[in-house]
């Protein structure tokens, strides 16, 4: 097996950052892989800015990612996307639900929302596949499933079966929401492959 | 079978396997998920204590009545259990005994940054340190055969990393340990002087029979590779080491107290260069240095502050890092707030508008303190609002006391909080405290705590009435007010203020986050009537912010609390027709 890899979930306490990681390393356990996931609970998912690290390889030690180590960042809202930018690799790629919400300093007026985040990140060479998970999640019936059409998106980067990452969906979330999520999980990877044609 | 398992599961499962049966703690991040995972498994009782203290010396007495026990705590937790943990090491055990303590290196959750291992130290304690889940569940099975075979309880430290860090983990099945006969011994376990005397000379010994484990211990493991620098570590930064070096001469210690002496000695013998890698103090450090050997890097490299990384080791070491991009302008931080429809907001936009001076306490309610409330003056530990109350308008004054309260979540005053009005009643003090019941142990992620009437494994269990307590310990003034109602709230404060008496106001509403809470349809803004005056913003709620000059209130974020329609003074702010 090749070297370790490093995916970034990135948001705002609150979006679901800790489901995608428990799918994501459901889907790498088993194709066979040494993974690690490191969460932040406690004070920060109170609204803050969350972070969750999920590496895989034949063997991992660090269980937490670095400046410019992750092949991938999920990242669920854009302020996230400059915040963690410094931790992707050089020719990694930030999938990106493009939403702004706006933080305490900004809704107080002490700073202001940085325009353009998208267009400037690019300029710089980073690689962006966004897209606006809210309304597929909408779509799917349920504004909170942003986090699963944003594992669709990843889901389309890969090269794991469908059927892995559906049984992984299934593995993590009460029966009573897997309709939804199989639904938001189809569409964000059906958006991804038309981007990737 | 394989498993990932959180670090707190693994080791939860790890007293599953070991047979433990007594689970006593105090939620504390990042401990909190061990007793609740514990809780999770028939064989074990568990329970939530009311402090961390109560949480030591329960499990202390069900290790003296011959089962394997348990308590868990955050590294501040074992501050306030530090009085038995110091005896606890004069009387040993009999069921074997482990204690949990997880520390938080970098402060996620945290309003200090101590390092635990001085306490096992100080009280003469044996402590496990693991690398990863695997460790976690290996360390705690074998933390309860070292305790048995040294009569000491045995300290089990983690950190945020480890604790909340999920890696693949082989499950055992349960060793069922058989209850010891309590045999009757006031020489080991009554410690008055004349006992405890005989008991410090046994606990010397201990120390020097656990140095010589150390020195063979299977979890001090030497890993010899490139011998041009050796590194000494344990425990997550073991994990950044490796990812830096994989080829490196490492000595891993899984046994942080006591160290072992000859084993390190050895180790640096072989090793050009010696470099001790640890988070927070320089304990490793010190102790070769007091044993005379040489150390070629530590503390001057690494520093004393927060956690370490695989890139600020390398940095540190003067090696390559990988480069990166930045994004070129401030991107403003995103501190945690106060969730939209949280009770603890309306009460602190009061405070903040009597300008009074507010003694703050541990909770969600310390993000009170962040702007725009900005409404906390002060946050210690648990349960030093009141106390800290008392000082306060003590030493200012009776005049001090009419503008100064202290507030306290409900857990909190179970806690630690009564103690403090006792204080204050007993005294002739005449503080104003504030309790805020929301029904739960909010930051940690929702925990029971003796006012909800239900245990950790959510059976029905009696509840402490706060009116009651507060009324039993000689509060006069007892009064419940709703913290959503702005001008019924403000009044009762600004009314008991002047009250030269001890009161209580216990501001009661269910934390919005529960799921038995009724979220209700969120509010809109309608812009013809908004003036854009701002007012709606001085509540410091998440889901209202200002677009093309007017308020606008996120549809997914709201919660329809009202906070915000009783503000506005244009009535701009409406709830959806029909609902």
């Amino acid at each position: 097996m090749s070297e370790t890899k490093g995916i970034m979930i990135v948001g705002v306490g609150g979006q679901g950052t800790l489901l995608a990681s428990r799918i994501l390393g459901s889907v790498l356990t088993s194709q066979g892989y040494d993974v690690k996931m490191s969460e932040v609970h406690g004070m920060s998912q109170r609204g803050g800015s969350v972070v969750t690290y999920v590496k895989f390889g034949e063997r991992v030690y660090s269980p937490i990612i670095d400046l410019g180590e992750a092949d991938y960042i999920l990242a669920f809202e854009r302020l996230e996307a400059a915040r963690w930018v410094p931790y992707l690799k050089k020719d990694g790629t930030i999938i990106l639900n493009d939403r702004a919400i706006a933080p305490m300093p900004v809704i107080t007026g002490a700073m202001s929302y940085p325009e353009d985040i998208v267009q400037k990140l690019r300029d710089k060479g980073v690689s962006i596949i966004s897209s606006d998970a809210l309304s597929m999640a909408q779509d799917a019936g349920n504004a909170k499933s942003v986090n699963v059409v944003l594992i669709g998106v990843l889901s389309a980067l890969t090269d794991f079966s469908e059927e892995v990452w559906q049984d992984a969906i299934a593995a993590c979330v009460k029966p009573k929401f897997l309709d939804v999520n199989k639904k938001a999980f189809a569409l964000g990877r059906e958006y991804a492959l038309k981007k990737l044609k | 079978m394989k498993q990932l398992l959180l670090g707190n599961a693994a080791v939860a499962r790890g007293l599953y396997e070991a047979g433990c049966r007594f689970v006593s703690a105090y939620p504390g991040t990042p401990s909190t998920e061990i007793p609740e995972a514990a809780a999770k498994y028939d064989e074990i009782y568990a329970e939530w204590a009311p402090n961390e203290k109560v949480a030591m010396e329960a499990a202390i007495g069900a290790s003296i009545g011959g089962a394997r026990s348990f308590c868990a705590m955050k590294h501040v937790g074992l501050n306030v259990a530090a009085d038995p943990l110091f005896t606890v090491s004069y009387t040993g055990v009999n069921g074997g005994m482990v204690i949990a303590v997880a520390d938080d290196p970098g402060m996620h959750s945290s309003q200090n940054e101590q390092d635990s291992r001085h306490y096992a130290i100080a009280a003469k304690l044996p402590m496990l340190e693991p690398s990863d889940s695997g460790e976690c569940l290996e360390f705690t099975k074998l933390a309860y055969d070292i305790s048995e075979q040294f009569d000491a309880p045995v300290i089990l430290r983690t950190c945020t990393r480890i604790a909340h860090s999920q890696s693949a983990v082989e499950l055992g099945e349960r060793v069922e340990y058989e209850l010891k006969p309590f045999e009757k011994n006031p020489g080991k376990y009554v410690m008055m002087p004349g006992n405890a005397i005989k008991r410090h000379p046994i606990i010397e010994e201990r120390t020097q029979k656990l140095v010589e484990y150390a020195e063979t211990a299977k979890i001090n493991r030497v890993e010899m590779g490139d011998t041009s620098v050796g590194y000494v570590t344990s425990g997550t930064c073991y994990q950044y080491l490796r990812d830096c070096f994989p080829n490196a001469s490492v000595l891993k210690l899984g046994m942080v107290n006591p160290l072992p002496v000859q084993l390190i000695r050895d180790f640096a013998e072989k090793v050009d260069k010696l470099i001790v890698v640890e988070e927070l103090d320089p304990v490793i450090e010190n102790h070769l240095r007091v044993n005379g050997i040489r150390v070629d890097g530590g503390k001057e490299l690494f520093g004393m502050c927060g956690e370490l990384s695989q890139v600020k080791i390398k940095r540190a070491l003067g090696r390559e890092t990988e480069s990166f991009v930045e994004f070129d302008e401030p991107v403003p931080p995103r501190p945690p707030a106060l969730c939209p429809g949280c009770p603890h907001r309306g009460m602190f936009f009061t405070l903040s508008k009597l300008d009074v001076n507010v003694m703050g306490d541990i909770g969600c309610y310390t993000l009170g303190a962040l702007p725009p409330l900005g409404a906390v003056d002060t946050t210690v530990c648990m349960g030093a609002s009141i106390s800290g109350a008392h000082g306060f308008n003590t030493a200012r004054g009776p005049e001090s006391a009419k503008k100064t309260v202290a507030v306290i979540g409900d857990s909190t005053f179970m806690h630690s909080g009564v103690t403090g009005l006792i204080d204050i009643v007993y005294n002739k003090g005449v503080s104003t405290v504030i309790i805020l019941d929301n029904s739960i142990t909010g930051m940690t992620g929702h925990q029971h705590n003796p006012t909800t009437g239900k245990t950790i494994k959510g059976e029905p269990a009696p509840a402490v009435s706060l009116e009651k307590l507060c009324q039993a310990v000689g509060v006069k003034n007892v009064s419940v007010c709703d913290p959503y109602k702005l001008d019924e709230f403000k009044s009762l404060v600004s009314a008991q203020l002047q009250i030269e008496e001890p009161s209580v106001i216990i501001a009661r509403r269910p934390c919005i986050m529960l799921p038995e809470v009724k979220i209700l349809p969120p509010l809109y803004v309608d812009h013809d009537k908004c003036k854009s005056c701002r007012q709606c913003m001085t509540i410091g709620c998440p889901a209202i912010s200002f677009a093309d000059k007017k308020a606008s209130i996120d549809q997914t974020l709201c919660v329809g609390c009202d906070l915000c329609m009783q503000m506005c003074k244009f009535g701009a702010i409406l709830k959806k027709e029909g609902k």
